[in-house]
């Protein structure tokens, strides 16, 4: 009895053991202590943007696959990070906004700041331009697969202004909660995806 | 019965779209850029920046006029045959791993006395300048054409290291919220044009270390993984890496590693 009891608890402490052993090690923080030793500054790139922001660590800390409670907190902080333009208009010139669609620049240390969108880095947009990236989904017809109506308008301004404000770990940047756009650029943005007359809409 | 199991596997198979077949679609441009690349390979410039390379390895220079011919690649003074391909490892001297860049710099700095900072500079090549490590390290890579990838993950420190690796490829930060595996991690995407391999798995991870050094017809130099590795961190709006940082170490310990086993095939060409 006595034998088998001690056997039993240097099964269990064995068990628990392995358990130690099998659990695998959070090796983040010695790579963020050793990233923060080895980069520096460079233009518009400073040292602060190795460090997560709340939507960044939750994304890192669950694999981009967040508990439902902790995305939709986060959603909903994201959600009010959104400024709407004052006059109430979302759609501005489609013509611009295909010029900042294309334009891949800006927020790296080569850039001075903001420059375009980078939309068609990873997403097919208008019918004319054939280099375009899979990362997103075709953006091709967008209004006219959803409609033009004011909510679709807000989705796809809203969108722009801050990805995870809809899909927490999404991959796409927050282009106006970082100020990689205007105002005025994610207006023209909207109407590229929205104005009936743009090209994406034919 | 059977006819109720064919007709069960046809629906599935209806069902299921070949996810593999799809990711994996020939795409004209690149598959065209394949077969130019394959042309220019007969004849690459990289074999220019080679030769320098090996002239630069027997030289006397430096402070210390000392060649680099004791220079310890892992495999011995002087070994350079097959060193290249069992890289990122860990060297007892700075007990640290270190990626064939880094290791050739290390020898510059400790056998020959020239200064890091100075090597720090200007690391990369442009249209009037190649950085001697550039050429040295291509002289290097060449040594291990045609071997296997076999960075070695023996030593406690290189079983970390390829941890901290891994952690850094997957962490989201910066203005745009990339991490290496946000054009990286997974199958068949694109950036514009330009195929992105998936460096989580074994057979597109060696895509990581098949072509470079390369000389780069954009530009027409020649650049190194530092380069690479370099280029890819301004793209994900983050600060910029040291030359020869550990955390570069640790970056490229975990796509070797990925791609043990896979023969590497020297110098290459790049777009």
């Amino acid at each position: 009895m006595r034998l088998a009891s001690a056997g039993l608890l240097a099964g269990a402490a064995l068990a628990l053991l392995t358990s130690c052993a099998m659990q695998p090690r959070d090796h983040r923080p010695e790579a963020l202590a050793m990233m923060k030793r080895d980069f520096h500054a460079r233009g518009i790139a400073g040292m602060d943007r190795l460090n997560e922001d709340a939507v960044q660590a939750a994304c890192n800390k669950y694999g981009d696959n967040p508990p439902r409670d902790v995305a939709e907190n986060l959603q909903k902080a994201q959600v009010a990070t959104i400024k709407w333009p004052a006059d109430g208009k979302l759609l501005g010139d489609w013509k611009a906004g295909e010029r900042i669609a294309q334009n891949g620049r800006g927020m790296s240390w080569s850039d001075k700041g903001g420059v375009g969108g980078s939309c068609y880095n990873c997403h097919q947009i208008g019918p004319g331009e054939s280099s375009f990236g899979t990362i997103g989904p075709s953006l091709y017809r967008f209004g006219k697969l959803r409609g033009y109506g004011a909510d679709m308008q807000r989705y796809a301004y809203g969108k722009i202004y801050n990805a995870k404000a809809y899909n927490l770990c999404s991959q796409m940047p927050r282009m106006g909660h970082v100020g990689a756009l205007t105002e005025q650029q994610m207006k023209d943005l909207t109407a590229l995806l929205m104005d009936p007359a743009s090209p994406v809409n034919q | 019965m059977r006819h109720a199991l064919v007709l069960g596997i046809a629906a599935a198979l209806a069902a299921a779209p070949w996810p593999q077949a799809a990711a994996q679609a020939p795409d004209p441009t690149a598959a065209e850029f394949d077969k130019f690349r394959e042309k220019m390979e007969e004849t690459n410039p990289a074999e220019l920046f080679e030769a320098k390379g090996e002239e630069l390895w027997r030289a006397r220079r430096g402070p210390k006029n000392a060649s680099l011919e004791q220079c310890d690649l892992g495999l011995g003074p002087g070994v350079v045959k097959g060193a290249y391909a069992q890289m990122p490892r860990y060297f007892a001297d700075v007990d640290r791993v270190m990626d064939a860049e880094a290791r050739i710099v290390h020898c510059m700095v400790a056998l020959q006395g020239f200064k890091y900072e100075d090597l720090a500079k200007q690391p990369f090549s442009n249209a009037t300048r190649t950085p001697d490590p550039v050429s040295i390290t291509t002289y290097v890579a060449a040594q291990s054409g045609g071997m296997k990838l076999a960075a070695p993950q023996n030593h406690p420190k290189e079983r970390a290291t390829y941890e901290a690796g891994k952690a850094i490829f997957f962490y989201r930060a910066g203005a745009f919220d990339f991490s290496c595996a946000s054009c990286h991690g997974e199958d068949g995407q694109r950036i514009r044009t330009q195929p992105l391999p998936n460096f989580t798995k074994p057979d597109q991870a060696i895509r990581a270390a098949q072509g470079w050094p390369g000389y780069r017809m954009t530009g027409g130099v020649m650049h190194t993984l530092q380069w690479r590795m370099n280029d890819c961190f301004r793209q994900q709006r983050f600060p910029e890496p040291a030359y020869a940082s550990e955390t570069l170490s640790a970056l490229l310990a975990y796509l070797t590693v990925n791609a043990n086993g896979h023969v590497y095939r020297g110098p290459g060409i790049k777009r």
